[in-house]
């Protein structure tokens, strides 16, 4: 056979119309040249250059952060951003909620059978240049491949680690009765945007996902107020859960104001046809803060003044409830509660 | 948003809560029954009755489609998607009621079941285009408002000559729930559910018009007053049923007039008349077994009638023994005097009916309203 003694050729990936196949993932030569030609030649820097099977790296004094989240999005690509993108954001806010600096990635893939190579690139290089963004490198990787039908196209899971400035002490279990409740920005953008592409449910819309890495934010608001009590990003199940969080894990309640919620009047709309409320539904470039109320206006300035806080808002309050509930004072001048999402009010979100 | 703002708006609020204060007799106490889970939704969510006098006591009917539905009907569309192995397209809500021995549609599907979620008929009917070689059930269920998409498919399922499509009919008809209600021992002999008028519904009555409701006003002497799905149009109506019972009058109102007329949609009600007719008798979970309460599918059309293709046999079944649903469903008891719920039976879990769609009455208290049992017992 003639390919057989052509050793030095090796054809270029197909990345027009080649699709993935098991060898992709066998450990051998296809496997080589798919991390050279794709992850290598979009992710590259001083930590995967190497192709250890680990990245090795210096660690500056303090305290570490480790944070890790795997984003199985349906559809891959959405208004505003992808699977990739996501990926990256998805995992350095995770980190950045601890009030952290994010430092490094990891990216694993599982690919499925069949899935073709034009959207694996498109995905790979929006997650590089979404990591390029956020400075935050993707340093080591895996990749398997599964048959046919066991997957659904590409399933990411990414890890980051990062570093937490000397006094900051962030967490969800240290909001306290009086303790000033904040937004970062409009709530309900990621969830909207993805249902408007679902199949069966597509309707028109100019909403487009908030995907954003928010560790520059945080950055601000640390360096503002380090004395911030609690960070985190509502995702899946939106402001409700996550207040619901903080409420269950500080052991505090919460009162809300619903005139005072930024929402985005088409957010409003579709949520008002489908059936949904904003509160619950996710986010992917929010945040929630809780600080003491001396500080709130502070937060808020400082919020304001970053690109991804320009809508951050003071919604409400924590106080003192053995039962922890999250009420909500509504516009027409009532109270409710604001619990938990019960079912899965749309899968695979994020 | 237009159109929808406007109706939620918190200075118009006090202001009617201003008139209603004013309005009520001192010493007087008002039971209104609001039919629709629709109005039971919005008052918790919107927590209207922070806004009612506290003479005024709102009570939860049973206009829940799906928590009417009984447990029997949901054991035949499970056997249907495990058994014969049928595609089984409903609305969301449907998947999650509890059926025999602790399954649901979603159990069946975990389980290996073909179950769709769809948002509408029309779904169902594009599954079944698409896959020419499967069955396709769609499960229908619902009040006068989702039977005429119902009627639509079974229309085009026929005028595309599809053979793979059928309907498994669980549509119900509001004013026969209403009459019993009205019928109960508990409202005309004992007395335990004192109700002065109801809110009559909003969307329902789009479609068949505010005149079916004149002979329970009449025959029972209880005012209606229609009324939209949204905070202003709930408090708006309960003044206008204050009014009316201050005044000693029984008349039906429309306050959702922006919707509602006296005939109804004509072009709706006359497809549902095309494609379906009345049953003998219906059992409605909580209300029992209700005459002429519900509607099949005309032999006309039984070729996509599935409970004629399957030979689905009905069995009834009962509730367990503690879920106090029924008695909700009837306005006899509220989700508090249920010793489950909160407990065994919440959202995540549910036991009853009630508690599963967001227009139950124990799923809009518990996850809107609960806070007050404990301000309550505080």
């Amino acid at each position: 056979m003639s390919g057989a003694v052509k050793q030095d050729y090796v054809r270029p990936i197909d990345f027009r119309n080649g699709r993935v196949d098991m060898s992709h993932g066998s450990g051998g030569r296809a496997m080589a040249q798919l991390i050279d030609e794709l992850f290598l030649a979009a992710f590259d820097n001083d930590w995967l250059r190497p192709l250890n099977d680990q990245a090795c790296f210096a660690v500056p004094a303090g305290r570490m952060v480790l944070a890790t989240d795997s984003h199985v999005v349906s559809p891959l690509f959405f208004p505003g951003g992808d699977i990739g993108c996501l990926a990256v954001h998805g995992t350095v806010n995770d980190v950045a909620m601890a009030g952290a600096r994010p430092l490094y990635l990891s990216a694993t893939f599982i690919l499925e059978e069949g899935f073709p190579l034009a959207d694996l690139k498109r995905i790979v290089e929006s997650m590089a240049a979404a990591s390029r963004e956020a400075r935050v490198p993707i340093v080591t990787g895996d990749t398997k491949v599964v048959e046919k039908g066991k997957g659904d196209g590409v399933f990411i899971t990414t890890t980051g680690v990062g570093v937490v400035p000397e006094g900051v002490e962030v967490s969800g279990d240290r909001a306290r009765p009086g303790d000033r409740v904040l937004v970062s920005g409009t709530l309900g953008d990621h969830g909207v945007a993805i249902m408007s592409f679902r199949e069966n449910l597509e309707f028109e819309t100019t909403i487009r996902s908030d995907t954003a890495a928010l560790h520059g934010l945080v950055a601000a608001m640390v360096e503002a107020v380090p004395e911030v009590r609690c960070l985190r990003d509502p995702t899946r199940g939106g402001l409700a859960a996550t207040l619901n969080e903080f409420a269950r894990a500080s052991g505090v309640g919460f009162r809300i104001r619903e005139k005072d919620l930024p929402v985005k009047p088409a957010v409003h709309a579709a949520c008002e046809f489908l059936g949904l409320d904003p509160l619950n539904v996710a986010n992917e470039g929010k945040l929630v803060a809780i600080c003491a109320p001396e500080d709130a206006s502070r937060l808020l300035v400082a919020m304001r003044e970053h690109p991804l806080g320009r809508d951050a808002a003071i919604i409400g309050e924590a106080l003192e409830d053995p039962h922890r509930f999250v009420q909500m004072e509504t516009a027409l001048g009532g109270a409710r509660m604001v619990d938990w999402l019960s079912a899965e009010q749309l899968p695979r979100i994020c | 948003m237009k159109y929808v703002d406007e109706f939620r708006d918190g200075e118009l609020a006090r202001v009617l809560a201003g008139r209603l204060a004013r309005a009520v007799e001192p010493g007087r106490r008002y039971n209104f029954m609001e039919f629709c889970g629709g109005h039971t939704h919005a008052i918790s969510r919107y927590g209207v009755t922070d806004l009612l006098p506290k003479s005024v006591n709102m009570v939860h009917g049973p206009g829940c489609p799906v928590c009417v539905l009984p447990i029997g009907r949901i054991d035949n569309a499970i056997a249907l998607a495990l058994e014969r192995g049928v595609t089984l397209c409903t609305y969301a809500d449907t998947m999650r009621v509890p059926a025999s021995g602790r399954t649901s549609l979603l159990k069946a599907k975990a389980a290996g079941a073909d179950v769709r979620m769809v948002y509408s008929a029309a779904d169902a009917l594009r599954i079944a285009r698409e896959n020419p070689a499967q069955e396709v059930v769609f499960l229908a269920i619902g009040f006068e408002t989702t039977t005429p998409p119902t009627a639509i498919v079974i229309l085009e399922a026929e005028r595309q000559g599809l053979e793979n499509f059928f309907v498994f009919c669980n549509h119900v008809l509001t004013p026969a729930a209403i009459s019993n209600i009205l019928e109960s021992p508990q409202v005309r002999d004992i007395g335990t559910v004192p109700l002065d008028g109801f809110v009559g519904p909003a969307h329902v009555s789009c479609v068949i018009g505010s005149a079916p409701y004149e002979y329970f006003a009449e025959e029972y002497a209880k005012p209606v007053v229609i009324a939209g799905f949204e905070p202003l149009d709930v408090m708006q109506a309960v003044l206008m049923l204050v009014r009316q019972v201050n005044e000693g009058r029984h008349e039906v109102e429309n306050e959702f007039s922006r919707a509602v007329t006296r005939d109804g949609n004509a072009r709706a009600k006359a497809l549902v008349a095309e494609v379906f007719e009345l049953r003998r008798s219906f059992e409605w979970r909580g209300l029992g077994e209700v005459p002429y309460s519900a509607l099949r599918i005309k032999s006309r059309y039984g070729r996509f009638d599935a409970e004629r293709r399957y030979d689905i046999v009905y069995r009834s079944v009962a509730d367990n023994k503690a879920c106090e649903c029924g008695a909700i469903l009837r306005g006899a008891k509220t989700p508090k005097d249920c010793k489950l719920f909160g407990t065994v039976c919440t959202p995540e879990n549910p036991i009853g009916s009630c508690m599963v769609s967001s227009e139950g009455a124990c799923a809009a208290w518990y996850s809107y309203g609960r806070f007050r049992d404990e301000e309550a017992a505080a």
